[in-house]
């Protein structure tokens, strides 16, 4: 029986459900130590003094001047701008400078450091910064005559907040010196990131080994961070000569570590009477914080997602990501494309109304289908399915007679529209070149990739891959634990592109595999003839055609599309909104495990809806101030409305078993969806979370 | 101190304000039990004190002396829940798990979509949404209907 299109036990399911499965907090090692990360109070200056307030005996302390001579104080990403630990300028609040190591966590714990700076100014307004991180600009056609000639022009501004990933298990990691270098067991998602930035700190012939504990969620909050808390543990643990764990508590995972990047969108936007568009002109700014870290590739790919899945033949993109002295923002599911389509599609909505047309029949209108061309002048194929799911999620929900019955009462309905390019943008995955192994065992085969599992089911997906194109069943492969000294560099766990681009890596594999056990079974291949390994490099389609410098081509080898429905109800007394009900129909190609697939779109609906509604990171003199789950509120089982769920699958041809890309589209529609719904209650609200306070505001302002 | 631990009795010197939750990790050596918050906030660290759910980030070792403490470890390995928490995909990332089936297994068998949705309401997951977590508990209590009526799985060539 095929394994691919079938809802197979999770391989990790009843480690998890017993409570066996070891985390990184559930390790220990003989000998080990606790360690524990002094911060910046100031959110710019300089370090001008030092003090240990405590008797130091018994602790291994450590700070800039650790790192090994043939090391670099550097964080290395996409720039080389970070460091591991402050020499003397400070950028941002809760920055490192000083790190302490006890075997008893409560002396740990009390240990004071004094230190004190030579404070500066420093600047928290992404708008009124000078410092560009990074710009891009996107354009296509001629903005200008478009505009000129247009019935009408539409224009407005939308704002989105820092969002906190809430991972429930916080980062931590357990550096244990080895073969006269280290290995680092911990929560990541990356282990060849981890890998490249201790390589950078301890120099390129040191001996690393980076392995993934079970991971308890990540979101893109364990994509880069973990590089630094890792670089943490590994010098402690080089002085001490003893392993080292960190664990953060939960106020020092939200104060210290990333957000999803805060933007401000604005939108001109020429339309003909009809409706059809035919300018958009869209301006793009996003809060980089104190560092370059990922900013780049998420401006990148907010900008590219930036104009919706609409047909425009005149397109004007610009973008930026600010210097300012907060903690720097990085990755976080979606990566800049939640904050550019809530932004496209909150328009849309207004779009609509100023030329008098319903939000369907608008969408419609102006929906790509498969030979028109997207903002970067790509040419969609037959896979385009923006119409499917529109006029799914159209029927599915009731829409047209729930608008007419809700009109005037204090409930709402609206949608949103959306796609997710899946993989590395343009060159990108060309550039990675990610390998994938498969070996036979005694019993079966052994998939060996840096793939990581963080819930989101990375070892049944591909398990159930390679048994198909190998004709054996599904219990009979095993997945290696991602262990950069024994699996191969399959490019990080981001993207949405585990199952699309590893997965089809590993069923090449398999096809290869397969062709040479012949008639015989793994096991009987194995015991006859021994060892067998495949290895395989992914091989982009040839027709993806991308140029750097102009930003133009293709951009993603293909889009995964929804379009979301939200449902909402207002308490006029307390303006809060809440959520009633959420129709997510959602075109992912195939799913390979419908349970898991599902499983991702209910839980990134569930984001997308803390997102839009609750989840509010306050800053306050450059930090989050309310850096607690009871201050900061995720959505519970009483937040979080019913959920309809429809999968449509529109084969991609270059993809595993026809998959496409998933782990991102779903937090991409409910905000918008809900902001949309906000505007059928008659209240204009263009800014998320749609606190009380701000739909108060918005409700003052009519 | 003594007290019963998953049936056995048991004896663990340990500093009485100490956190439960610290105490059957480190010194029972069950970590199963998870800490997501330290606030009680989250539910990750529930377990059962004389039958009653409590968040063991906010007890101190000192009250359960004498008492009868019960965690996932005790309710071995092949609780009906456990099953279904794995096969509906119950468990994304699975740091939430424990705590949700401590929740789960004190709920009366013919509890409602909405007596599960309150018993839970303390307790956070960030993966699934919640819905998966229903299908489990419902499929555990013997019913083969998805709680929620407003879900379905759509697939049109499976």
């Amino acid at each position: 029986m095929p394994a691919v299109g079938t809802s197979v036990a999770r391989k990790d399911g009843i480690g998890k459900a017993t409570g066996a499965t070891k985390y990184a907090d559930d390790l220990t090692f003989p000998g080990m130590l606790h360690g524990r990360t002094i911060r910046s109070t100031i959110a710019r200056g300089r370090v001008r003094s030092i003090r240990f307030d405590f008797d130091t005996r018994g602790f291994t302390i450590v700070d800039w001047r650790d790192i090994p001579a043939e090391g670099r104080n550097i964080v290395a990403l996409v720039e080389y701008d970070q460091p591991f630990l402050v020499e003397s300028e400070v950028r941002h609040l809760a920055e490192p400078i000083v790190l302490l190591a006890h075997e008893d966590r409560e002396a740990l714990l009390a240990a004071n450091v004094v230190i004190e700076y030579d404070a500066e100014e420093p600047e928290y307004d992404p708008e009124h910064s000078t410092t560009i991180l990074k710009s891009l600009a996107i354009d296509k056609g001629n903005v200008d005559a478009g505009l000129a000639s247009a019935d009408l022009v539409v224009e407005g501004t939308y704002r989105t907040g820092h969002q906190e990933h809430v991972y429930i298990e916080t980062n931590g990691v357990i550096a244990d010196p080895e073969n006269g270098g280290i290995a680092v067991h911990g929560s990541i998602q990356c282990p060849f990131y981890v890998d490249k930035a201790l390589r950078s700190l301890l120099g390129k012939e040191a001996y690393i080994r980076v392995v993934q504990t079970e991971t308890g969620g990540g979101f893109g909050g364990k994509e880069e961070y973990p590089s630094m808390i890792a670089g943490h543990a590994t010098l402690l643990a080089l002085k001490a000569n003893r392993a080292v764990k960190i664990v953060y508590d939960r106020t020092e995972d939200m104060i210290a570590t990333t957000k999803r990047h805060p933007s401000i969108v604005r939108h001109r936007t020429g339309v003909m009477r009809d409706g059809t568009l035919v300018a958009m002109d869209i301006d793009i700014t996003l809060d980089g914080g104190a560092y370059v870290t990922l900013s780049p590739v998420v401006l990148s790919r907010g900008g590219i997602h930036a104009a919706g899945p609409y047909r425009c033949a005149n397109t004007r993109i610009r973008g930026r990501a600010m210097f300012t002295n907060t903690p720097p923002n990085g990755a976080f599911r979606g990566f800049g494309a939640p904050q550019t389509l809530f932004a496209v599609e909150a328009h849309m909505e207004r779009v609509a109304e100023a030329v008098g047309m319903d939000p369907v029949s608008f969408r419609e209108k102006n929906a790509l289908v498969a030979g028109d061309t997207t903002a970067t002048g790509q040419t969609l194929v037959a896979d385009c399915s923006a119409l499917d799911v529109l006029r799914e999620a159209v029927r599915r929900s009731d829409f047209h007679r729930k608008r007419a019955e809700y009109a005037g009462t204090n409930k709402g309905i609206g949608l949103a529209l959306f796609y997710h390019g899946a993989g590395f943008t343009g060159s990108g995955e060309l550039r990675l070149a990610s390998k994938a192994k498969l070996e036979l065992t005694k019993s079966g085969v052994r998939i060996l990739v840096s793939s990581t599992e963080i819930g989101q089911g990375t070892r049944t997906m591909h398990a159930q891959i390679v048994a198909d194109a190998l004709g054996i069943p599904y219990e009979q492969v095993d997945v290696a634990q991602p262990d950069t000294q024994r699996v191969p560099d399959s490019g990080p766990t981001v993207a949405s592109r585990t199952c699309m681009v590893v997965g089809k890596i590993l069923q090449r594999c398999a096809e290869e595999m397969k062709e040479k056990l012949g008639v015989l079974t793994p096991a009987e291949y194995f015991e006859r003839y021994g060892k067998l390994e495949i290895l395989k490099e992914h091989e982009p389609p040839a027709w993806i055609q991308w140029n750097d410098e102009t930003y133009s081509g293709d951009a993603y080898a293909t889009y995964a599309w929804g379009c979301d429905v939200a449902e909402v109800e207002i308490d006029r007394d307390t303006y809060e909104v809440r959520p009633l009900r959420l129709t997510a129909v959602q075109e992912i190609g195939k799913a390979i495990h419908p349970g898991l697939a599902r499983g991702q779109i209910e839980g990134g609906t569930a984001q997308g809806l803390g997102f839009a509604l609750l989840e509010k990171v306050v800053m306050r003199d450059g930090g989050m101030a309310n850096a607690s789950l009871t201050n900061y509120t995720i959505p519970t089982t009483l937040d979080t409305p019913a959920m309809d769920v429809v999968i449509l699958e529109n084969p991609y041809e270059d993809g595993p078993y026809g998959a496409k890309g998933l782990g991102e589209l779903p937090v991409d529609g409910p905000a918008p969806a809900v902001i949309n719904a906000i505007r059928h209650l008659a209240i204009d609200v263009r800014e998320i979370p749609a606190t009380p306070e701000l739909v108060m505001s918005a409700c003052a302002l009519r | 101190m003594r007290f019963t631990l998953n049936g056995s009795s048991v004896n663990v010197a340990a500093h009485p304000m100490k956190r439960l939750l610290d105490v059957l990790r480190e010194e029972c050596g069950l970590t199963g039990t998870k800490e997501g918050c330290g606030e009680g906030e989250c539910g990750a660290c529930t377990v059962l004190v004389d039958d009653v759910l409590v968040v063991s980030c906010l007890v101190p070792f000192a009250q359960v002396e004498g008492a009868a403490v019960t965690t996932i470890e005790g309710l071995g390995g092949n609780h009906a829940l456990q099953h279904h928490f794995m096969n509906e995909a119950g468990a994304q990332c699975g740091i939430c798990t424990p705590g949700m089936i401590m929740v789960a297994s004190t709920l009366p068998p013919d509890a409602s979509l909405e007596e599960v949705r309150v018993a839970l309401a303390g307790n956070l997951c960030r993966c699934t949404g919640y819905e998966a977590i229903y299908r489990a508990i419902q499929k555990a209590k013997g019913r083969d209907v998805i709680l929620s009526d407003a879900t379905d799985l759509h697939l049109p060539d499976a």
